[in-house]
């Protein structure tokens, strides 16, 4: 017995032209025919125009989406001094992430680890429950690709248009439609690319940088790149890029079972399939009237009715599409709809069929991003505004001086996260006897200093402590006390006892 | 080529190998990754265009956009300079006091300081400036020669004993045993009389005995209480700061020997304004207590003329 690993599914091409007339989508084909050499050529997709509530739905999200994407930078949040007014901006220059009223620091990268654990979460638990929603309505691939397909309608005409148009020979109508179609697409690619470097920049500002030719090279470079990858993965690639390049399809199957909610083929009503004629009766068969207007929907180019595949992004185009067609012929919609495996195989056993959204992996999911979330919410709400760090001074460890007092000196680093300056008052407890200074200022004992808005100051600080210590190291702690804020760090003070005279 | 199995299911050729009944399918790769292949070729051919790539036998082809690591290093250097230059003119005007007044130029000439002393200093005073046996320590309270801002300057400036026509340490000590200018039992009561000087108990018979050659040979110069000279760096004698050791061998061997520092002076390897850098880095590493600006007319060290044309470091 021999077993296939079937790693892409690839289908049975359609049966090949007969000795009749060529259809348009034939013809297209044909130039991209599998010739049996070491490489697949892409077989050319042309996803037909469906109306429908989930392509309704999908309207409206890629009108969120893309709104989300170009407003964000332009939005503006007050902050105080020359803090940047953008609400949402990674600020590589001077090192800090804002958002709206939460600001980053590069040492507190775990927030965004968090946010990502969160994200990662989150799609877990959707898609173990909805399936892949994330595909099939957010992922910028299918946003992007879905406006590029809006454009090449607009210029190539629906699905059959197309179609005519790519097997037509040049002339100056094909010329001009092709050549505006990418030139519109280049145009949107460059909206994309230019879009995303405002978030690294203050946007007003970049903009009119960019177009005198004074903002950073790396500012063109990244436009230039996300224009390249726009045009050429939205425009050229599309399902390629789902198939071939991006690894969540693979993972997914793991986050998927038969409780799972997908685009079902509903065989157990569909099947058997067939051409059906008005008049003629729905006795003894199926649904389906084999009439593929739920494959020329896809934008992924396959057969909903072969059951769940890696390439499906779970968009419900075929969906409406079906729809349409049931209202036209008079059966109950619904024919290819979100279902589950599970739910598909009971009807077919003549059961009635439930549906079950907790499960132990929804509840493992939501459990972990709840965690998670907590943790992370706790963290942020918790954020010191004054953080505190002390390095000793290693060599010399200590220092005995004329009256056989023994000094050690740290350099402090007060790192103040406020938009205000502080002035805070640093001490040192474990110490007996001790006296702060810093350079230059006569000892006393707490040292006073002010810390810049939004900035980390390094400060020397040497404490000294009287003669006559009897142990050889003290564990101390440094505290600094602001007006609103305190922070505090270990330490160790050497005082060198066992090498005294 | 004979004709190849086709999995049932998915109607593509297997690869022919079997390994436990288990078979792989042959799937074509996607015909873009062959493009994708095709471009980064154009893009090293292009690279070879635009960069330096190819060696030949004497040299190696430059390409178009005249890229050099070289001279993008010498054109750094050229704006490190710059920048220097701006530092050193600054250091240039700036009084001592003013340099460590000022925040942003004091950690300029801590970082000037730090890599000059760690290349020229730590060599006898450790690399943290904790000194050791017969090397000052500069990071204590204690200094020979004076531990205000334009005393270090002058130090470095001249040295100790260096030669320098100006230098430091005209006063040496004696070498009492070697030289036989004592006995053997003079010496022992010296290093009680030395040990009771800094406060530890001591023999009080030889502290009595030593007492008139004290007077007679040491007080000259440690002063008839030990307390020393900072103007002229003759140690104190009743700190808890020891050059030479603080046991009675140690302080034995110093009167029997009567060793003296040495310090180069640096006048002629250092500009003026290193000299300035290192002077405020070792007041602040010392922890030393601000000297207020421009203090009235501050009268000019003798000889502390800053020797012109002195030597760049």
């Amino acid at each position: 017995m021999t077993t296939v690993i079937n790693t892409v599914a690839n289908r049975e091409p359609p049966e090949g032209p007969g000795p009749g007339p060529q259809s348009a989508a034939e013809r297209a084909r044909a130039r991209a025919k599998d010739t049996g050499g070491l490489y697949k050529p892409r077989v050319p997709i042309y996803p037909k125009l469906v109306h429908g509530k989930w392509r309704r739905i999908k309207w409206a999200l890629l009108i969120a989406t893309l709104a989300i994407y170009y407003v964000t930078p332009w939005i503006r949040w007050e902050r105080p001094g020359a803090l940047p007014d953008q609400a949402v901006l990674v600020d590589f220059f001077g090192r800090r992430f804002y958002f709206f009223g939460i600001q980053l620091w590069p040492q507190e990268v775990y927030f965004i680890t968090g946010l990502l654990v969160m994200a990662a979460l989150a799609l877990f638990l959707v898609t173990a429950l909805f399936g892949r929603l994330w595909c099939g309505y957010a992922c910028p691939q299918t946003v992007w690709t879905d406006l590029y397909i809006y454009v090449e309608r607009m210029f190539e005409g629906d699905r059959n248009a197309r179609m005519r148009l790519a097997a037509a020979p040049w002339s100056f109508d094909k010329l001009w439609r092709k050549g505006g179609k990418h030139a519109v697409w280049l145009g949107v690619a460059f909206a994309t690319g230019g879009a995303w470097i405002f978030y690294f920049r203050d946007a007003p500002t970049l903009l009119a940088e960019f177009w005198t030719g004074k903002a950073p090279i790396t500012s063109y470079i990244s436009c230039a790149i996300l224009t390249a990858t726009t045009y050429v993965f939205a425009g050229h690639m599309r399902e390629q890029v789902c198939i071939y390049m991006c690894p969540w399809p693979r993972i997914q199957g793991a986050m998927l079972d038969d409780h799972s909610l997908q685009v079902t083929y509903r065989r157990d009503r569909g099947e058997l399939r067939g051409p059906h004629k008005k008049g003629q009766t729905w006795e003894g068969r199926g649904d389906c009237i084999d009439c593929h207007a739920c494959v020329v929907a896809c934008p992924m180019g396959i057969d909903i009715r072969d059951g769940p595949q890696l390439e499906c992004i779970n968009c419900g185009l075929c969906i409406d599409a079906c729809d349409e067609i049931m209202d036209r012929v008079g059966r109950p919609r619904d024919l290819i709809a979100y279902d589950t495996d599970f739910a598909v195989a009971e009807r077919a056993a003549g059961r009635k069929p439930f549906y079950q959204f907790v499960r132990a992996r929804t509840l493992y999911y939501a459990l972990a991003l709840v965690l998670v979330s907590g943790l992370v919410g706790w963290g942020l709400l918790n954020r010191e505004p004054l953080d505190l760090h002390a390095l000793r001074d290693r060599n010399p460890m200590f220092v005995r001086l004329h009256d056989g007092s023994v000094r050690n000196g740290y350099t402090l680093k007060i790192a103040n996260r406020t938009f205000t300056a502080q002035t805070v008052e640093i001490a040192i407890v474990g110490v007996p006897g001790a006296r702060l200074s810093a350079p230059g200022d006569p000892p006393g004992a707490v040292v006073r200093t002010t810390v810049p808005a939004n900035e980390v100051r390094g400060l020397r600080v040497f404490v000294t402590a009287p003669p006559g210590a009897a142990e050889a190291s003290l564990p101390a702690v440094f505290t600094i006390r602001g007006d609103k804020a305190s922070a505090e760090t270990k330490t160790t003070f050497l005082t060198g006892a066992e090498s005294a005279p | 080529m004979s004709e190849r199995e086709r999995d049932e299911h998915s109607g593509t050729e297997t690869t022919g190998h079997e390994w436990d009944g288990i078979k792989e399918l042959d799937t074509p790769l996607p015909r873009w990754w062959l493009w994708v292949w095709y471009g980064s070729m154009l893009a090293s051919v292009i690279y070879w265009i635009l960069m330096p790539a190819w060696p030949g036998l004497t040299g190696y082809t430059r390409g178009i956009l005249g890229k050099s690591d070289r001279a993008e290093v010498v054109g750094e250097l050229k704006g490190l300079a710059a920048q220097r230059q701006a530092g050193e003119s600054q250091l240039r005007s700036a009084s001592l006091q003013e340099i460590e007044a000022d925040p942003e130029l004091q950690a300029y000439a801590m970082q000037v300081g730090t890599s000059v002393f760690g290349d020229n200093c730590a060599t006898c005073h450790g690399a943290g400036g904790a000194g050791g046996k017969g090397y000052p320590n500069l990071r204590d309270d204690v200094w020979l020669w004076g531990g205000k801002l334009d005393q270090i300057r002058h130090t470095i400036q001249v040295g100790v004993r260096s030669g320098h026509a100006n230098a430091l340490g005209e006063k040496v000590m004696p070498a009492f045993g070697r030289d036989q200018l004592l006995t053997e039992a003079q010496i022992g009561d010296l290093t009680e009389y030395v040990v009771a000087l800094s406060g530890r108990k001591a023999d009080a018979a030889a502290v009595g005995r030593a007492r008139q050659t004290y007077a007679d040979q040491c007080s000259a110069c440690h002063g008839p209480a030990g307390t020393g000279d900072a103007t002229q760096g003759i140690p104190n004698l009743t700190d808890a700061e020891w050059l030479f050791g603080s046991d009675r061998t140690a302080i034995h061997d110093q009167i029997f020997n009567g060793r003296n520092g040495v310090m180069p002076t640096w006048e002629a390897r250092f500009s003026p304004e290193t000299i300035k850098a290192l002077a405020v880095y070792v007041h602040a590493n010392a922890g030393g207590v601000a000297e207020p600006v421009a203090p009235p007319a501050p009268a000019p060290v003798a000889g502390d003329a800053v020797a012109t044309g002195a030597a760049g470091r």
